[in-house]
């Protein structure tokens, strides 16, 4: 389905959502009522949504450890997601996982993943089972550009066009490796040319450009979808923030992220996309906005409501301690 | 009961799983030429080709997919031709599949079998002679299977790849073509339960896996020596059924306890401690450890034979027992 006015909003809201969320996220971090670290997607959010606009709701989604935008594309309920944040009983891991593991079973949001390239094996994994079930589900992949330096990326991508499966895997590629610059440390500069070692097709695209990532997904999940096996998706994007909480962001300057965020912020590039098509009016993107606002306070007044996890729930979700076996 | 080897239980309980259970297929590598390096996966191919699946040589990405299946509603059978490779997968089988339910609140099942065959056979050194099971002990969220029998591969083997929770199956390479009775009914054999191989009076062995049959030559070997022990097989580590364990020493008031892998840190460390903050009072003497020394497994024979228990070592740690 090509961009259209209505589709357009949609997406330029959930963009938002997740801009608005995460800078809600780190005030309540200064607050101290979310604990741990916070690894931001502000500066990424066209990948998530350009992507997740094109997938069903049967479709499965794997994530990094930077991924609240995945999930909040994907469609996990936002109220359970702050919740989980805060460490309570409500949120989408019941407070076991926490940001970097934050997941959605309901939304076949298979989890974000604390290891870098620790979802691609499973996610061409989840597209193994759509072959074996003879089902059409796709299956999405996010990593980062340092996952490309990791083994399962090779194997991962090795057995998904080996088989022909039907995942599609896209590389936030944001330049740095945490505090690494990537060019420090890579030897070939788009991740999309290490498709041709696997024989699958590799497109880099603007990932600040949400017209490009969505024209770009649109073909890969088409594609797997028919079960014309893999593509490897770059796109070329920027987090405004550091790595994580307290990174001292010695290793960029000043200009460079001021640069990015005053003249690449996707949703300022999207919103002047919209409003050039007169898909979007000053008045509209004002409502749009404080109908987010209005989200996130209600997510954040559900994740104080809720209570915080009792110490026998240590114990539990180790394993399924229902189950017993039967001849 | 008819007899048959344990490698052919093994067949056995995939074939009639695999029939029982669309969800059930076998990924690994060289799993349908040959039927694996041990024949377990033969005949798969030509029953349901469509369920098996040869690969690479790329154990990370073998239990990496069968991580993401088993999270999709799929129950893979994961082969790693020797468990020295599985170390390759580290990361697949400790954060991905062993944490998934936890870290996700309970959310994610994640019903993968990772078969893993084990121990010295075949002189064939250090990097295809190794066990690990406390390696996968250690770690929460993973069940470890141990059987020593046709009767209890074929059984924990069905339960494995029904339980909806991964686990870590260990297949003694030696035991592979040992037989014994096995039932051609459909039965199953419930993790945490241990079994009393042999009956006795004088003291417990327990014995893990590859130790089963050397504890009961000792066992033989000992009666002429007056002493008339007692065999226990966990069968299972993890869940472990140290209730089983610490009865029969509550009984014998003697423990021994063999395992194949060096002793340092091993499985057969975390059953003495067990006893000891459990059966202390009722110990008559100091727990005994059978085990390997702290080496990697040697190459020649000579070496191996220092290296490996034998029953020779189970009968001596009896007599220190009984001293």
């Amino acid at each position: 389905m090509s961009l259209n006015a209505e589709l357009s909003r949609r997406i330029y809201t959930d963009m938002w959502r997740i801009r608005l969320f995460e800078e809600e996220a780190l005030r309540q971090t200064s607050l101290g009522s979310v604990k741990g670290t916070l690894h931001t997607y502000c500066g990424e959010e066209a990948v998530a949504v350009a992507v997740c606009a094109h997938l069903r709701d049967d479709d499965y989604v794997l994530g990094t450890h930077r991924s609240h935008g995945h999930c909040l594309a994907k469609g996990a309920p936002m109220d359970r997601m702050m919740a989980e944040l805060f460490g309570r009983t409500t949120g989408s891991c019941r407070a076991k996982g926490g940001s970097m593991h934050i997941a959605d079973f309901s939304r076949n949001i298979l989890g974000a993943n604390g290891i870098v390239a620790g979802g691609i094996g499973p996610g061409t994994g989840t597209a193994l089972a759509s072959r074996i079930r003879k089902s059409d589900q796709v299956s999405v992949v996010f990593f980062g550009d340092g996952a490309a330096a990791r083994g399962p990326f090779h194997e991962g991508l090795l057995f998904g066009s080996l088989w022909k499966l039907p995942v599609v895997y896209v590389c936030e590629n944001n330049g740095y490796q945490q505090w690494v610059p990537r060019r420090n440390v890579a030897v070939v500069d788009s991740v999309a040319d290490m498709a041709a070692s696997y024989a699958i097709p590799g497109v880099s695209v603007d990932g600040q450009d949400l017209e490009a990532v969505y024209g770009a997904a649109g073909e890969a999940v088409a594609r797997a979808r028919r079960g014309e096996g893999p593509t490897l998706i770059e796109a070329r994007t920027y987090r405004f923030h550091g790595h994580s909480l307290g990174d001292m962001e010695e290793y960029r300057s000043r200009e460079e992220v001021e640069e990015w965020r005053e003249n690449r912020d996707p949703i300022k590039l999207f919103s002047a996309w919209m409003k050039e098509r007169q898909w979007l009016g000053d008045e509209e993107d004002e409502a749009i906005q404080a109908e987010v606002k209005a989200e996130i306070a209600g997510s954040v007044a559900y994740a104080e409501e809720s209570p915080p996890p009792s110490p026998e729930d240590v114990m539990t979700d180790v394993l399924d301690t229902e189950w017993r076996v039967s001849a | 009961m008819r007899t048959i080897a344990l490698r052919d239980a093994l067949r056995e309980a995939l074939h009639e799983e695999m029939a029982r259970d669309d969800s059930v297929f076998v990924i690994g590598e060289d799993v349908i030429a040959h039927g694996g390096p041990y024949t377990v996966t033969q005949g798969i191919a030509d029953k349901w080709p469509d369920r098996i699946f040869e690969t690479p040589i790329a154990e990370a990405g073998i239990v990496g997919l069968g991580v993401g299946a088993a999270l999709a509603g799929m129950r893979p059978v994961v082969e790693i031709m020797y468990v020295d490779f599985i170390t390759c997968a580290m990361d697949e089988v400790v954060n991905q599949a062993a944490k998934m339910r936890y870290m996700t609140g309970g959310q994610a099942s994640v019903p993968i079998v990772i078969r893993l065959p084990c121990g010295p056979a075949r002189l064939v050194a250090a990097q295809h002679s190794q066990i690990m099971e406390s390696w996968f002990m250690h770690v929460p969220g993973l069940q470890v299977a141990a059987p020593s029998t046709p009767y209890d591969a074929k059984g924990l083997m069905k339960t494995a790849i029904r339980s909806p929770d991964p686990v870590a199956f260990f297949e003694y390479k030696a035991l592979y073509v040992s037989e014994g009775g096995v039932p051609k009914e459909d039965y199953v054999i419930p993790f945490g339960k241990a079994d009393i191989k042999r009956e006795g009076e004088d003291a417990t062995v327990v014995a893990i896996g590859g130790m089963v049959p050397r504890a009961l030559e000792a066992g033989i070997a000992l009666e002429d020596e007056g002493y008339d022990i007692e065999v226990v097989d966990p069968r299972t580590l993890a869940p472990l059924d140290m209730d089983t364990i610490c009865d029969s020493v509550r009984r014998t008031g003697r423990a021994v306890v063999c395992e194949m892998d060096s002793s340092f840190a091993g499985s057969g460390a975390e059953i003495a401690a067990a006893l000891a903050e459990r059966c202390f009072h009722d110990l008559r003497a100091p727990i005994v450890r059978v085990g390997s020394p702290h080496v990697p497994m040697p190459f020649a024979e000579e070496l191996v034979n220092v290296t490996v228990p034998d029953a020779g070592a189970v009968c001596g740690a009896v007599r220190k027992v009984m001293a």
